[in-house]
């Protein structure tokens, strides 16, 4: 498949799937087609070229720095927005709506803020409302697009827990990242740089060869330290 | 007795005066009904971010206005007309290479405007355009009345059978087509509602001030609520608020009625600046 804007492809040679209870980490530099993958799956995008298949319900979970603190909602009023998926235009959620939004919160760990207005929420509470507004969908994949970014470690670790529990209950999970730490914990890994690099579980994707693709960059070991650090492309000129 | 006795009597009955006053009587309910539909619309103007795209809509009516008054038409038709051309020019305005959409809708809104000013200026021109410009709210007909009050009626019902998808699509755009929504819809009845109202407020609160009861209300409302609903009330209730005084001012300081609306409804938002400010630290 190819993803892209109005012709201009963004992403190509895609061929991957995701199954039920699957966690995929999505990986790529920024500009890299990241969100433009997630844009098509979550139906803002037409494929460029290819077949793509999504035979679920799909929920986008967006950066909360992207979303709008100044909007007059409460955290109540944006999960209640998920039941939409399921009313016809002219129906307005209602009791049973409203309930559902409020179970939804209250699994999400966010019981007693329902009233509490979006923008004061911290950056981690409002990632759970987002997601409880894709569980009132009955999102059975959901998008997340770099999901700990601006998160402090505490908020990450349970983030990533909430994740996991998502997934245990049979969900599709995509979650778009830089972080190559982050990505191993996945079931697997799709790495994008404007086109599909690799594709399959971490510790067989996630090679040398495959990272400095996928970061156009060189990636070295550090004498005394665990792991392998990616050091940008550009790095080589100026030093 | 030489002095009249000031009792409540008196001083209420000095109040009602603009009441019975059959022309401001008629103007308070017009600027009551447009309110209604003004308040509840603008805070979706506001929200959505559509106060400079409004703006410009009613100024670039100018034109459509100054025809119908010349051949003694319709300024709603006139106006509507007018509407539709600016918003087409500023769709192709937009396309053009190298110029932003902000300078698109400028180029067309300075465009239109400067072509109803020249309308306006010919020898042949009847002595309305102050009419057009500042508003005749004192010269509310009854078609006005009904005009308002059917206008009101209508974007109140778009407005409450749709609330809960403008709300989600303003909230978040790129969630809505996976809840059954389209974002350029949601704007586009926005939009659409938005041109209807200023058309049919024109008359009272003329092309350069009809944006007051619009957009003053509902940012007033914004820093007084927290949710939604409750700030589309609010705003409908300081438009009615606004216009009442308005009415007064002029009644009694003899300034133009127009003018005197406008400057209300700015003074009820510094107004709210100061209680909001005082609130914050609680």
């Amino acid at each position: 498949m190819t993803a892209g804007y109005s012709g201009r492809p963004a992403l190509t040679d895609l061929n991957f799937d995701v199954r039920a209870g699957e966690r995929l980490g999505l990986l790529g530099p920024n500009g890299g087609g990241k969100t433009t993958l997630l844009r098509t799956l979550s139906g803002n995008l037409q494929p460029l070229a290819g077949e793509l298949d999504v035979r679920v319900r799909p929920a986008t979970v967006p950066q909360t720095e992207r979303s709008r603190l100044d909007y007059p909602v409460s955290a109540l009023d944006v999960a209640t927005m998920g039941t939409l998926a399921r009313l016809p235009w002219w129906r307005r959620p209602g009791r049973a709506e409203r309930a559902a939004g409020a179970a939804a919160l209250g699994s999400v760990g966010l019981a007693g803020l329902e009233r509490s207005p979006f923008g004061t929420l911290s950056g981690g509470q409002r990632q759970r409302v987002l997601i409880a507004r894709g569980l009132v969908q009955q999102a059975e994949l959901l998008l997340f697009d770099e999901p700990f970014t601006g998160l402090d470690a505490t908020s990450a670790a349970a983030l990533g827990r909430l994740i996991d529990d998502l997934a245990a209950d049979g969900r599709a999970i995509i979650v778009a990242g830089h972080d190559l730490e982050q990505a191993r914990k996945m079931d697997r890994v799709l790495c994008v740089n404007g086109r599909q690099i690799a594709f399959g579980e971490p510790e067989t994707a996630l090679d040398i060869d495959t990272l400095e693709a996928t970061y156009g960059g060189a990636v070295v070991e550090l004498p005394g330290r665990p792991g392998r650090v990616i050091l940008p492309a550009h790095h080589h000129a100026g030093a | 007795m030489l002095v009249p006795e000031l009792t409540a009597a008196t001083l209420l009955g000095d109040l009602g005066k603009p009441l019975g006053d059959p022309l401001a009587g008629r103007a308070i309910l017009e600027l009551v009904l447009l309110g209604a539909s003004g308040g509840a619309l603008g805070a979706w103007v506001v929200l959505y971010g559509f106060s400079y795209s409004a703006e410009s809509l009613s100024h670039s009516m100018l034109p459509g206005l100054v025809v119908a008054t010349l051949v003694g038409g319709s300024l709603v038709l006139g106006g509507m007309i007018a509407a539709m051309v600016a918003a087409l020019a500023m769709v192709a305005a937009r396309q053009m290479p190298g110029l932003g959409s902000d300078t698109a809708v400028a180029v067309v809104v300075t465009t239109l405007f400067g072509a109803g000013v020249l309308l306006a200026l010919t020898p042949s021109s009847p002595a309305g355009l102050a009419n057009l410009l500042f508003g005749d709210v004192l010269g509310t007909t009854d078609g006005d009345l009904v005009l308002a009050g059917v206008t009101a009626a209508l974007v109140g019902t778009v407005l409450f059978v749709l609330h809960p998808r403008l709300l989600a699509s303003g909230f978040d755009r790129d969630a809505a087509p996976a809840l059954g929504i389209s974002p350029r819809l949601a704007e586009a009845t926005v939009l659409v509602l938005t041109a209807v109202v200023v058309v049919v407020a024109v008359q009272a609160l003329g092309n350069l001030l009809v944006l007051a009861i619009l957009v003053a209300p509902a940012m007033t409302a914004r820093r007084l609520t927290r949710r939604v609903a409750p700030m589309m009330i609010v705003a409908i209730a300081l438009a009615g608020v606004g216009g009442v005084a308005g009415i007064y001012v002029s009644y009694y300081v003899g300034a133009a009625a127009g003018a005197s609306v406008a400057l209300a409804l700015v003074a009820l938002y510094s107004v709210a600046g100061v209680v909001a400010r005082v609130r914050k630290p609680t």
